[in-house]
């Protein structure tokens, strides 16, 4: 372990030759000094950071990266492409091969999904954060520079996937030769399609046993209206015909539309924050060159910055003098927050402005969750926590909030399930904290009803995310609660089961199509609300796993929404104050009074349980009295014993909440508030 | 001058005196004199070994291959006298040979260590001493020969009159046994023979266990303690329950149960003096009393707990004692340092008063002032709990009492005892910081 560090001064000479080897400065405290100290971590090693061994495997390409002129690579020469696919279909298995091919990494039977870095990328097979890797190709006497922009596959990152797209003149539309189109084959193939990208339809897997190639043709053919002879049929595995992929590629898809005799003028399509060096940003030149020493404006701040270091991904930083039209690449250049540099930004040269980019909405908040510490004294450390994964999610939004029961916390907005559960997992895994978190919900939004109150709020139309801001009926025109389009495509025999759980959840089909001989794409709009909990595990678990699901953003409709209250003897409990829709009110009172049932201990008295709207009581259950609660057995050997768990239950009842008489312990509320 | 400065000005001038000044030092601030009744003890002496393992039990007990009753006597009779000298009493009130099943010891053993008891203490003739008898045909055919090693009263284990019950128990007796080992228990100590009976067994009903109280009364003797069957985790019972092959009463039942018993054995003439203890003709049991009114005790023997002082080294604060839990390391450890003593907590002030209530309220007549007043002379019951909103609540729901005469639970608070203590333990806690930030300023 002492081996790997070594003083500042002593290093740098090697970083210059190996500028694909990253540097951490490692802050170490012992004995109570700091001290700091300079690492290799290649980035490659996700796991085994501390393993001082790649810097030799590496060494051998740092003569081909030291000179490279990135002027060899005119705009004709450029391909700008991403990877597109369901889940577990292959895209990051692909790219490995691709970034092998070209030479980007060395061959070697460890690199599984080089792009995905984060743990919990590889845990689920997904990718969360774009990445983006330059690779060399040869393809008739000439290089090529491929420039591959890694999407997340599923939509919660629609926002990433739309901003990596944008980047891009075509994509490799990845398909399972088993499983054949899914529901985000479908919303990524529209989201290309609407971009009008060059589309290639690549079918994976064509080693398993129950591949059927012609069939995902066949779909391909009849869903995206692409013809069968178009599709390439690979093993990402195995590596076969991944040559004829990237063959296609340069054939296919066109060059960006840039010329390097126009102004700069570059997009940000992406960044990252490095705690040494601020923001990295990643940019698309969509016109000229920019150079290490130039001057840049933000159009978005109107701030300059001088380009400290610029280059290729590859997927690793990989320093230039240069970068022209066409090109993709990381620029940093002293941006200390992450806010300069917004995504979507353009950038120009100082004093030669251009006209700015479209850019990019900013993401939509759909999903809510409270996140609270498990215990108030980690407050300050999840704070902190939460920030640090901000930096590099600037699609969560965050506000301040606190609970009598849980205590001080926020309300987290992410743009979907998924990206719910990544970010707390990212939290767990990355930082080591112990959260709760809330039962999601959804933005609301009631149309005011007077003139008054329209003048009171600001705004006619107002968004509800706390159940306590929760206007009456009697103030407003209507609710409105948003809806998404969903996508669900499963084999036939699950029909009649899907349409029913879907009717359960207050959804309306939109059309039902079948894709080939077995299986059904259906669509249907519903309300947010209802998938948020457990509609994806009940589709799955009913379908046997076969169905898969998929969703857009479809805009809000007006809907007969009511707050419900829970009450302990007749005592409201706020933090358990809810939106329901009415259809919805009983089930959910009940379920929720049960819930309360189960985990407030009985006491020494009966508590009535109730879900009410307004002054009508929906829902009752009973807590009975305890009758007896006494041990039996106290002689002098238990007294120990018997102490112990005394004095535990005395402190636990300092940490109560006392609604009434009633004593309702932290578990309850986090039994009740958790997500299950 | 304050309390608090007298306190420290007494304490600084003792540890002044003694070799063990840091001993004293801790306990500055606390009391200034030794807790009550220091000059006796009773004696809890365990005997760990069984014949078979019960499926309920989860108690510190072992099933020995082969085993050495000389070198188990010689130990106990050693750790004995070791605690003895320790705690210097001068009186040992009563004696208690519980276990595992001490009626598996030979009469000797008793004998050895009720003969060591009274070379270093005295030990009147009236002295209570009970031996817990396992009422199988072995267990009874040794009757005789404990009352003349000196056994005066017997806690027999009878836990049911129910073939299939005590099968699913695992017990190695039934109920004829039972019964022949009470009736010959009465004739060797009349008026001074428990029974055990345990309740809410599995597949037991509030009815099967009227009947099952209904038939012991007349061949039981003046005293029984009732238990309900506790699932404790790691048995065989837990298990069996746990996986939903037996199934047990649920809480509302179990409370019929016991508010049941309680008043058959009223009807009975049986006076319920604790929680599970109930006596007729004033027989109850000396020994367990100590434990509910806060007195010293002494355990003796593998996983055996005490509570005394040890005066042999200038302690002044009680201590809370545990033996080392295995029978062969107990061994060892007396063997080469006199006792086996695992573990040692001191009880402070406020420690010992926690004790006191938590016992004392397990009690029918409670905690009575003078009860109190000699663990806590200068604070009352009145001014501790007097004033509290919540002991308000609970006198208004008639379940404690607190009065002139002290604190006590009514008939309904007895059987929920458990969830008032808490409560109780910290109205306690804040009676002392409030205390302790008025004696400061």
């Amino acid at each position: 372990m002492m081996s790997l560090f070594r003083s500042h001064g002593l290093f740098l000479p090697l970083i210059k030759r190996f500028p694909d080897i990253k540097i951490c400065r490692v802050k170490r405290r012992s004995q109570g000094c700091m001290t700091t100290c300079t690492v290799i971590r290649h980035r490659w090693m996700k796991r085994s950071c501390w393993s001082i061994s790649p810097v030799r495997e590496f060494s051998s390409n740092a003569s081909e990266k030291e000179n490279l002129d990135m002027s060899k690579f005119p705009v004709e020469r450029i391909r700008n492409f991403s990877i597109v696919a369901h889940i577990d279909h292959g895209k990051s298995t692909l790219a490995d091969r691709l970034l092998e091919i070209t030479g980007a990494i060395a061959k070697t039977a460890s690199n599984k999904q080089v792009l995905d870095k984060l743990q919990v990328e590889r845990e689920r097979g997904i990718t969360v954060k774009a990445q983006t890797a330059s690779l060399f190709y040869q393809h008739d006497g000439q290089t090529y520079l491929l420039n591959l922009i890694d999407t997340p596959g599923h939509v919660d990152f629609s926002y990433e996937v739309s901003r990596s797209i944008s980047a891009c003149q075509g994509v490799l539309l990845i398909v399972d030769a088993n499983q054949g189109i899914q529901a985000q084959t479908v919303a990524n193939f529209y989201l290309a399609f609407e971009a009008q990208l060059t589309i290639i339809p690549v079918i994976n897997k064509i080693d398993l046993k129950n591949a059927d190639p012609e069939r995902v043709e066949k779909q391909i053919e009849k869903v995206f209206d692409i013809p069968k002879e178009e599709c390439i049929r690979i093993s990402a595995k195995l590596g076969t015909n991944v040559d004829q992929v990237l063959q296609e590629v340069v054939k296919r898809i066109p060059p960006p539309t840039a010329r390097v005799d126009d102004l700069f003028k570059a997009l940000v399509f992406d960044s990252t924050f490095d705690h040494y060096r601020g923001v990295v940003a990643n940019i698309a030149l969509f016109g000229g060159r920019v150079s290490r020493g130039d001057k840049i404006v933000s159009a978005h701040l109107g701030k300059s910055y001088e380009v400290n270091e610029l280059g290729l991904l590859r997927p690793d930083e990989h320093p230039t003098e240069t970068l022209y039209a066409g090109q993709v690449g990381y620029v940093i250049a002293g941006m200390k927050e992450v806010k300069e540099a917004q995504i979507g930004d353009t950038l120009y040269l100082h004093k030669q402005p251009v006209e700015a980019l479209p850019g990019f909405k900013p993401a939509k908040s759909m999903v809510f969750a409270g996140m609270y510490p498990m215990d108030q004294s980690e407050y300050t450390a999840l704070r902190s926590a939460v920030e640090k994964l901000m930096l590099n999610d600037s699609s969560v939004t965050v506000q301040k909030d606190s609970s009598l029961a849980l205590g001080a916390g926020w309300r987290l907005g992410f743009l979907g399930l998924l990206h719910m559960e990544v970010f707390n997992q990212r939290l767990e895994q990355e930082y080591n904290a112990s959260v709760i978190v809330t039962a999601p919900t959804v933005p609301y939004k009631a149309v005011l009803a007077s003139a008054k109150l329209i003048k009171e709020h600001g705004e006619e139309v107002i968004t509800i995310i706390n159940p306590a801001q929760f206007p009456d009926k009697s103030q407003v025109v209507k609710y409105l609660e948003p809806m998404v389009m969903g996508t669900i495509i499963a084999p036939d025999d699950f029909t009649g089961k899907i349409m029913t759980l879907c009717q359960s959840r207050r959804a309306v089909q939109k059309n039902m199509f079948y894709i080939d001989e077995h299986r059904v794409m259906i669509k249907y709009i519903f309300p947010l609300n209802e998938i948020v909990v457990d509609f994806y595990d009940q589709l799955k678990s009913m379908s046997s796993g076969y169905a898969s699901f998929d969703y857009e953003d479809a805009g809000y409709e007006a809907a007969d929404l009511i707050k419900m209250d829970f009450l302990l003897n007749g005592r409201p409990v706020e933090e358990l104050a809810t939106i329901v829709h009415k259809d919805k009110a009983y089930s959910a009172g009940k379920a929720i009074c049960e819930r309360l049932k189960e985990s407030i201990p009985r006491q020494m008295f009966e508590i009535a349980v109730q879900a009410a709207i307004g002054s009508k009581i929906i829902a009752r259950e009973t807590i009975k009295a305890y009758r007896k609660n006494v041990l039996a057995k106290c002689y002098g050997g238990d007294v120990t014993r018997k102490m112990k768990l005394l004095k535990k239950q005395a402190e636990g009842k300092k940490k109560l909440r006392r609604i009434g008489n009633i004593d309702v312990p932290k578990d309850a509320f986090i039994n009740v508030l958790k997500r299950k | 001058m304050s309390r608090q400065t007298l306190l420290t000005q007494q304490h600084a001038l003792q540890c002044l005196g003694t070799a063990l000044g840091f001993v004293l030092l801790r306990s500055i601030a606390t009391t200034h004199r030794l807790p009550p009744q220091a000059d006796e003890a009773s004696l809890y002496v365990h005997w760990p070994y069984c014949l078979k393992r019960c499926s309920y039990c989860n108690f510190n007990k072992y099933i020995p291959r082969n085993q050495n009753h000389a070198v188990m006597t010689a130990c106990l009779q050693r750790e004995t006298q070791t605690l003895l000298q320790l705690s210097q009493v001068s009186r040992i009130s009563s004696v208690f040979f519980g276990g595992g099943t001490p009626s598996l010891a030979q009469p000797s053993t008793i004998a050895a260590v009720l003969e060591t008891v009274s070379k270093h203490a005295h030990l009147s003739d009236e002295a209570e001493v009970t031996l817990e008898v396992n009422p199988t045909p072995a267990g009874k055919a040794s009757l005789k020969d404990f009352t003349l090693a000196g056994v005066n009263r017997f806690s027999v284990g009878i836990q049911s009159l129910n073939d299939d019950h005590l099968r699913t128990l695992g017990r190695d007796h039934d109920s004829q046994h039972a019964l022949w080992t009470v009736s010959e228990a009465r004739t060797l100590c009349p008026g001074r023979v428990s029974v055990d009976v345990m309740f809410a067994l599995p597949g037991q009903s509030v009815k099967s266990w009227e009947s099952e109280l209904e038939k012991l009364l007349p061949v039981c003797d003046d005293h029984v303690s009732l238990y309900q069957l506790t699932l404790e985790r790691g048995t065989q019972l837990f298990k069996q329950v746990d996986s939903g092959e037996l199934s047990v009463p649920g809480d509302d039942v179990t409370a019929v149960m016991y508010n049941s018993a309680r008043g058959v054995l009223e009807k009975a003439g049986f006076r319920q003096y604790e929680v599970s203890n109930f006596a007729k003709n004033n027989a109850v049991s000396e020994h367990n009393i100590g434990y509910w009114k806060g007195r010293q005790y002494i355990g003796v023997g593998p996983g055996a707990h005490g509570r005394f002082v040890l005066r042999a080294v200038g302690g002044v604060q009680r201590e809370a004692r545990t033996q080392t839990l295995e029978p062969d390391v107990w061994i060892r450890e007396v063997q080469r340092h006199g006792h086996g003593t695992r573990r040692r907590i001191q009880l402070d002030h406020h420690g010992l008063l926690e004790e006191v209530l938590v016992m004392g309220l397990r009690m029918n007549e409670g905690i009575t002032q003078q009860h109190w007043k000699l663990f806590s002379p200068e604070d009352d019951l009145q001014q501790i709990f007097g004033m509290s909103e919540k002991v308000q609540e609970f006198q208004a729901g008639g379940l404690l009492k607190l009065n002139n005469r002290g604190l006590r639970c009514s008939w309904e608070g007895l059987a929920l005892l458990d969830s008032i203590l808490p409560t109780m333990l910290l109205e306690l806690e804040m009676f002392f910081k409030k205390d302790c930030t008025q004696g400061n300023a």
